[in-house]
């Protein structure tokens, strides 16, 4: 059951680099990592590619794959006809750093950015929270960060300027995360929209629809996430709460 | 003289799974410096990997359970081998930790009343694991990495810096712990994007490395499990305890290759799946033990009756405990009847009433798993399942309450340490594990460096004595190719060391290791085309450094098993089937001797440290004699007489379902 495929790997660094064609033994029940394992184990040894788990449950092993955005250790070489060239790409939104590997840090960079849990006063031990409660926030933690989202993210994918004002999908997320989860005590609805760019999502779904984990990322995250931002400015009824003293105005939690 | 940066550190954490994230905020809480150095990108710890949920007698579900209940059952599961003092140090503190993930911003699965919800686990007692669905290890480590986060923002709004006093240096390797004398002094390591070194000189060290998979073919583990830590402390002088229990689970997927390992639950069994070879016949019923001749079915009838009425048929024998499961699809396998990719079929085909759709219905995320990992409809087709490696219980020999090695300013927490689960871990006990004594190593650690009168320095000997071990695969020019040899380790280990032991397979194994062994220190690599001295993000180079720890820790493990004469948890030796109260007081401890360039593993026995009598009294006199000699037990019942020696069977029959699923 076993076919010599066809492949098209990037190799190179953040200089340059170019695909290169390798032909490599393919067997029944593989997937796109067990073939790049193979390029290793005996014609490239030091083709660097990302992962872990293989199991679709770190999210290490992102690339694109004839130009989709895919987890490599999900995606079964059953899905491609075996005279198909299979073109493996790093995730084009990141720097490379070699072959398939990118540099991820701009994740890291917004994590920080956002203000973390706050629990208020209330003692470890003492939480009570229902679950369909927990359930909108717990969507969200899924996530597993294989950062398919960020990558495939038009504002900058193809912005590269708009990176410093933009948080991307999936931190856009881990802010609705916050703002659903039923013990926080924070206000992020003002550094959504100033902050990290919410406004700059046009809801083109994109980000849903490369979700391993099915999330979904602009029904359930950023539309809600931007009515609340709206709802804060806009709402005439929560304005005039306001004014009168009986809605206490929200302190804004400023990013940290 | 090849370049190197060096950093300085109250606390070097190695690892960013849950233990070494857990030692890493408690250290920065005591107020040290201190860097996580993680093999992978930071979050992507094999912790996520963990589904069942974290153990924690909060009494949530049933009010009766509490921390003495816990510890009763974790000394059950792991065959009273456990550290007695880390099993009540774990129970007593396993609630506190994970009330205090849900105060960092962790949301478990809530009770009616809107506590956290916990559930039932083969070997718990009562329903005792918090859990998130099935991904209660990614909340662990998303909750400890997002905590880190906001310590790092503290720091941040204090200093101007987010790693002020707390880094995590991501995709970095640490190939030597570096010592002063006698202590810890730092560590050596390579930055996995560029192939720098880095000298981190810090007075402590926990490792917090995990386990040993990848030292066997068939594993649940992912890449970065080569026994670093382990390795590490053995170089160093520290010590390792009972190496030779390793916890297999009988069913991990074997096909197709891309998830190999895998688990595959074991309510596929209990949800009507039988087990049969390459002749179709339902093999189980031929490896019914003597033991258990009286509580199994015999026909396939009779089996085929007791899921829907239990109360007047017997269990059908694809429901014998763990050990019997594997070790009859291991003589399948070696006797020439095995699928043809090395295991046997499990299959749930046409087995249930309601059909496909029942299937989907019982097994939701099994066939969940198979479609979206190996297009394998299980309702169409079987499934390829052998015994898988899933975690080791053995570990480096530390002190309970601190964590330390036998090396000063060592210390170790999580899968990498030894004694905390005996022979045998009970399912949720690992998550509760690493939080508490996480904690715990990055407290004595902290404490430790508090009580120094001075730095260690690091000397210039060790480190060019590590700059020189690990440039050595590129210096060989015609070494062999580092991904040959590991398979050749993987397949040893897998088939002479696994779930069933012999004394000859054993003795075998140890034969061929010493031959690998000079395989291993001769493999080479070139270096990469790009970058300045090709050794950015280098697989081959990485392999030929990890495989010297996979090559100590299967040492580690051959030789101990070979020792250990008896049957217990983790360790199933097929010519000494019974447990022995006498092997029971004895630790098998690893240390290295021999030549320093090239060291062996050398055992000793060490006895067991007697339990404390107010321990020993939770436990009825009737099970104490099942596991201690007449000695051991409390001066009142050790004048009547002993029953015979607990068959290691008998006694395994009673948690069917320990493990993670």
């Amino acid at each position: 059951m076993s076919y010599e495929a066809k492949f098209k790997v990037w190799r190179g660094d953040d200089g340059a680099g170019e695909l290169t064609d390798y032909t490599v033994e393919v067997n029944e029940g593989e997937v796109v990592l067990d073939i790049i394992h193979r390029l290793q184990a005996t014609q490239a040894p030091d083709l660097a590619v990302r992962w872990n788990c293989k199991a679709g449950k770190c999210g290490s092993c992102s690339a694109e794959i004839n130009g989709m955005p895919r987890l490599m250790c999900m995606t079964r070489m059953s899905t491609f006809t075996e005279d198909e060239t299979i073109t493996v790409t790093p995730i084009r939104t990141f720097p490379v750093i070699r072959d398939l590997v990118t540099d991820v840090s701009f994740n890291y960079e917004k994590a920080r950015q956002i203000p973390s849990f706050d629990p208020g006063d209330v003692k470890p031990g003492e939480f009570r929270m229902q679950q369909e409660d927990v359930e909108r926030s717990q969507e969200f933690r899924k996530c597993i960060e294989c950062y398919l989202c960020q990558n495939v993210c038009h504002v900058i994918r193809d912005h590269e300027e708009n990176k410093p004002e933009f948080a991307g999908p999936r931190f856009l997320m881990r802010i609705a995360e916050l703002e659903m989860h039923p013990a926080d005590q924070a206000d992020r609805r003002e550094i959504a929209a100033k902050d990290h760019g919410l406004g700059f999502c046009n809801i083109t779904k994109c980000c849903t629809e490369v979700c391993p984990e099915h999330i979904k990322i602009t029904d359930n995250a950023l539309i809600p996430m931007k009515e609340r931002v709206v709802g804060r400015k806009y709402d005439p009824v929560v304005w005039l709460g306001t004014k009168l003293g009986i809605v206490r105005k929200g302190q804004d939690t400023p990013s940290a | 003289m090849t370049e190197i940066e060096r950093h300085a550190y109250d606390v070097v954490v190695i690892g960013a799974g849950g233990a070494g994230l857990r030692a890493a905020i408690e250290a920065r809480l005591q107020g040290k410096k201190t860097a996580i150095i993680s093999k992978s990108l930071f979050g992507k710890a094999h912790t996520v990997m963990a589904e069942g949920g974290a153990a924690a007698a909060m009494g949530n579900a049933n009010p009766n359970d509490n921390w003495m209940v816990h510890f009763r059952d974790t000394m059950r599961g792991g065959k009273f081998m456990n550290s007695w003092r880390m099993a009540e140090l774990h129970a007593k503190e396993a609630p506190e930790r994970i009330w205090e993930l849900e105060h960092w911003g962790a949301l478990f699965d809530r009770t009616k009343e809107g506590k956290i919800s916990q559930r039932n686990f083969g070997g718990h007692e009562y329903p005792r694991l918090a859990h998130v669905g099935d991904r209660t290890g990614l909340e662990l480590i998303r909750t400890t990495q997002q905590k880190i986060v906001a310590l790092q923002q503290e720091d941040h709004a204090e200093t101007g810096d987010y790693e002020s006093r707390l880094k995590v240096w991501a995709e970095t390797t640490v190939t030597r712990l570096l010592k002063d004398g006698d202590r810890i002094c730092g560590a050596f390591a390579y930055v996995r994007e560029t192939g720098r070194f880095v000298v981190f000189e810090a007075p402590a060290v926990v490792l917090a490395t995990g386990g040993i998979g990848k030292a066997f073919k068939v594993t649940s583990n992912s890449w970065e499990y080569t026994g670093d830590g382990h390795s590490l402390a053995l170089l160093a002088g520290a010590t390792l305890l009972n190496m030779e229990f390793v916890q297999f689970h009988p069913t991990g997927m074997v096909w197709p290759p891309s998830v190999k390992g895998i688990l595959v639950t074991e309510s596929v069994r209990g949800d009507r799946g039988v087990l049969k070879n390459s002749e179709g016949k339902r093999f189980m019923f031929d490896y019914v033990p003597e033991v258990f001749k009286n509580q199994y079915a015999t026909t396939e009838a009779e089996g085929d009756r007791w899921y829907d009425d239990p109360d007047n048929n017997k269990r059908p024998p694809e429901l014998l405990p763990r050990d019997e499961v594997a070790r009859a699809i291991n003589s399948e396998v070696k006797a020439g009847r095995g699928s043809p990719h090395g295991g046997v079929f499990l299959t749930v085909v046409d087995r249930m009433p309601g059909g496909a759709a029942e299937i989907v219905r019982r097994l939701p995320s099994m066939h969940h798993q198979f479609k979206e990992l190996a297009d394998v409809d299980i309702t169409k087709e079987p499934m390829e399942v052998g015994p898988t490696c899933h975690y080791v219980m053995g570990g480096v020999e530390v002190d309970p309450d601190t964590g330390a090695a036998k090396v000063p300013g060592l210390f170790a927490a999580g899968e990498v340490s030894g004694g905390m689960h005996g022979s045998n871990r009970l399912g949720g006990n690992s998550l509760s594990d690493l939080l508490v004594f996480g904690r715990r190593a990055g407290l004595g650690a902290s404490e430790y460096v508090d009580g120094l009168p001075e730095r260690p320095a690091v000397p210039e000997a060790e480190v060019e004595a590590a700059v020189t071990e690990a440039l050595a695969p590129f210096e060989r020019e015609d070494g062999e190719n580092p991904y040959a040899v590991h398979a050749e380790l993987q397949q040893t280990m897998n088939d002479l060391v696994g779930i069933i032991r012999k004394e000859g397979e054993l003795q075998q194994a140890i034969e061929a290791l010493g031959k690998l062994r000079e395989r291993v220190a001769n493999v080479g690599v070139t270096p990469v085309a790009v970058g300045d001295d090709g050794r950015g993000y280098h697989p081959g180079w990485h392999l030929s450094l990890d495989l010297r720890n996979m090559m100590l820790v299967s040492e580690a493990v051959a030789k101990a098993a070979l020792e250990r004469q008896e049957s217990r948890g983790g360790h199933t030796r097929d010519d000494y089937p019974q447990m022995s109260a006498d092997w029971r007081k004895v630790n098998l401890v690893c240390g290295l001797a021999g030549d320093p360039a090239s060291p062996h593993v050398e055992l000793k026995r060490q006895p067991m440290v007697p339990m404390r009598e107010d321990l020993l009294a939770l436990f009825e006199t009737d099970e104490l004699k099942k596991y201690l000699t007449a000695e051991e037990l409390p001066a009142e019942v050790a004048a009547e007489p002993a029953p015979a020696e607990a068959s290691a069977e008998e006694d395994s029959a009673e948690e069917n379902e320990e493990g993670d699923r």
